[in-house]
């Protein structure tokens, strides 16, 4: 082949969606309006609450949903008219997994490997999940978190351009979601674009590059994880008590503030904190102000 | 869309894929799905072992009841008797009761929706199944067979001509019950309640078919009612491969009719056509 590969040579974005909207038939509106665009080989997590829409915007990315409104394209092509040649370059990692499945974990991975062009090796693709010891075991009989990661497998071994993981480290133990994250980031490093849903924002903290929060079907914040909510959301807080109660500032330049307050007490502060907002502050204020907001248009 | 919002990006070139995968997937998913196939010990023995069973239980249990005589004389044994009804209900149960349940159970385990996210073609997926049909079907047709034959001493006949007529009518047996199971299997509204659904109509179909009973026993009206569904048709085919000659003039018209199962179950295979192409969906969307 003498023709340049195309899917290098353009940059336009590997998905981008613009005033999505979700109306499902008993009237429920479950997106209204929600745009955003992720760059090929970034990581894009998608926060919110259960029932906020994460799922039904990734769903309509796949291809399994029908939008109500709004316009979506994945790799360049409408989702809801996307081929097969299409879905060869996608990867699904879905909510839930099939957990009766009687086939063994190898024999399922080189089975579905084999519905896709230039799949990845089976054998390294059970190692990147961790699941060397459970090759032979029959899918039914792993436990749930082994089950999630036959469902990552899956979802990688097709040697995906864009890669959807829908909570995908649901029943993950500790060590198994730092594994996780080792494997995402060797995805990153081949250049994989990764689009996540998760409940756990340190999971988006670790691999988001960007991250947009979803609250009652519309998007309230997006931007780089570390800047989600504006400058003023991740002011450092200063609190401390003295014979008035406890006082809670937020300063730019936290350390002047403390100084200024032992140099005016002569002493040190009582109970003093320096705290840098987390994204879960970050988030769950987001949250709280788009609440206050639905409040207000009620 | 309005003029004013710009559209999105055009579609730059996906590579195609390689021509023959179509029928390349549809062999390994068939090869897939009868090893998976007898994994599950339910399947395996009201769908596989079944007929079997029954025509055990029967040989045994009539074995000093009198089925007729062949040409030569010698009395036909419960076992000869039951032996087509049994291979008609096993193409049966391996295309339709089968495929009803499994596709029921797939479609409500994820396993559908998982497979709508891969770039497998559909006709893959259906030919996976047909051809998982075609062997369990195959194999249980040759193990009942072994079993007349061998435990039961079941003379099989020796004309060419007789194994030309079971080839046709097991085929198209066959491939009629498991596009009809395609077609039933969307009945269900999940996968738990699909036998209970699947299993009466099958179990209800066998006995107005002369599976169990003795077609000919039956009264005018069920016959007439049973000659609407395949499975009649099936029994009949099957009793004309290896019953006596003679037997010809218990059926409804006096002969064996080999047309008119070829027509009745040509048309149930393409209802099942109709049916299955109508009603399958990967996944439910949701409008």
């Amino acid at each position: 082949m003498a023709n340049p590969d195309p899917r290098r040579a353009d940059d336009a974005p590997v998905v981008e969606v613009r005033g999505l909207r979700k109306q499902y038939r008993d009237g429920t509106v479950a997106l209204d309006g929600v745009d955003f665009s992720v760059a090929r080989g970034e990581v894009f997590a998608l926060l919110g609450p259960n029932g906020a829409g994460k799922s039904t915007t990734i769903e309509i990315l796949e291809g399994y949903r029908d939008r109500s409104g709004g316009e979506a394209r994945v790799l360049g092509v409408d989702p809801q008219h996307g081929d097969l040649a299409w879905r060869a370059r996608l990867g699904i990692v879905l909510q839930g997994s099939a957990e009766a499945d009687v086939a063994t974990v190898r024999e399922l991975i080189a089975h579905v490997a084999r519905f896709y062009p230039n799949p990845r090796d089976v054998d390294e693709v059970i190692a990147a999940v961790g699941l060397e010891e459970k090759a032979r075991t029959r899918i039914r009989n792993l436990s749930g978190g082994q089950q999630r990661r036959v469902d990552v497998a899956l979802g990688i071994v097709g040697r995906p351009e864009l890669l959807f993981l829908d909570e995908p480290t649901t029943g993950f133990d500790p060590e198994a979601r730092r594994q996780f994250w080792e494997l995402i980031r060797g995805l990153k490093g081949e250049g994989t674009t990764i689009l996540l849903t998760t409940h756990y924002l340190d999971e988006a903290a670790h691999l988001g590059d960007r991250a947009g929060i979803i609250a009652g079907g519309r998007l309230v914040a997006i931007g780089p994880i570390d800047e989600l909510g504006g400058p003023q959301a991740w002011v450092p807080i200063v609190r401390w008590r003295d014979a008035a109660g406890v006082h809670e500032e937020r300063h730019e330049e936290p350390g002047r503030r403390v100084a200024e307050l032992v140099r005016a007490a002569g002493a040190e502060p009582e109970r003093l904190e320096i705290v840098r907002p987390s994204l879960e502050d970050v988030y769950l204020g987001l949250l709280g102000e788009s609440a206050d907001l639905e409040g207000v248009r009620a | 869309m309005s003029a004013a919002t710009p559209s999105l990006a055009p579609a730059p070139s996906t590579p195609r894929l390689p021509r023959g995968r179509t029928a390349r997937l549809g062999l390994e998913r068939a090869r897939f799905e009868v090893r998976t196939y007898f994994r599950h010990p339910d399947r395996v023995f009201f769908t596989f072992l079944f007929p079997v069973l029954m025509l055990a239980i029967f040989a045994t249990a009539f074995s000093a009841f009198d089925f007729g005589r062949d040409e030569n004389g010698d009395p036909v044994s419960a076992a000869a008797f039951y032996l087509p009804g049994m291979l008609a209900a096993g193409v049966l149960l391996s295309g339709l009761q089968n495929l009803a349940i499994d596709m029921a159970m797939e479609k409500s385990d994820g396993t559908l929706k998982r497979l709508a996210g891969t770039p497998l073609p559909v006709v893959s997926y259906f030919a996976g199944k047909i051809g998982q049909v075609l062997v369990t079907g195959l194999l249980q047709a040759a193990l009942l067979l072994a079993v007349a034959a061998l435990v039961f001493q079941v003379p099989l006949p020796t004309e060419p001509e007789r194994w030309v007529t079971f080839a046709w009518v097991f085929l198209l047996g066959v491939t009629t019950c498991a596009i009809l199971g395609i077609g039933l299997s969307q009945l269900p509204r999940s996968g738990r309640s699909a036998s209970a659904v699947v299993i009466p109509i099958v179990l209800v179909l066998q006995f107005i078919s002369g599976v169990y009973l003795r077609f000919s026993d039956l009264p005018v009206w069920l016959q007439n009612v049973a000659g609407v569904f395949p499975l009649k048709w099936l029994a009949q085919g099957m009793r004309a491969v290896f019953l006596p000659e003679g037997y010809a003039s218990l059926e409804a018209g006096g002969d064996w009719d080999l047309g008119g199962i070829a027509l009745a179950t040509g048309a149930w295979l393409v209802v099942g056509l109709i049916v299955a192409r109508l009603t399958f969906r990967w996944i439910r969307k949701d409008g």
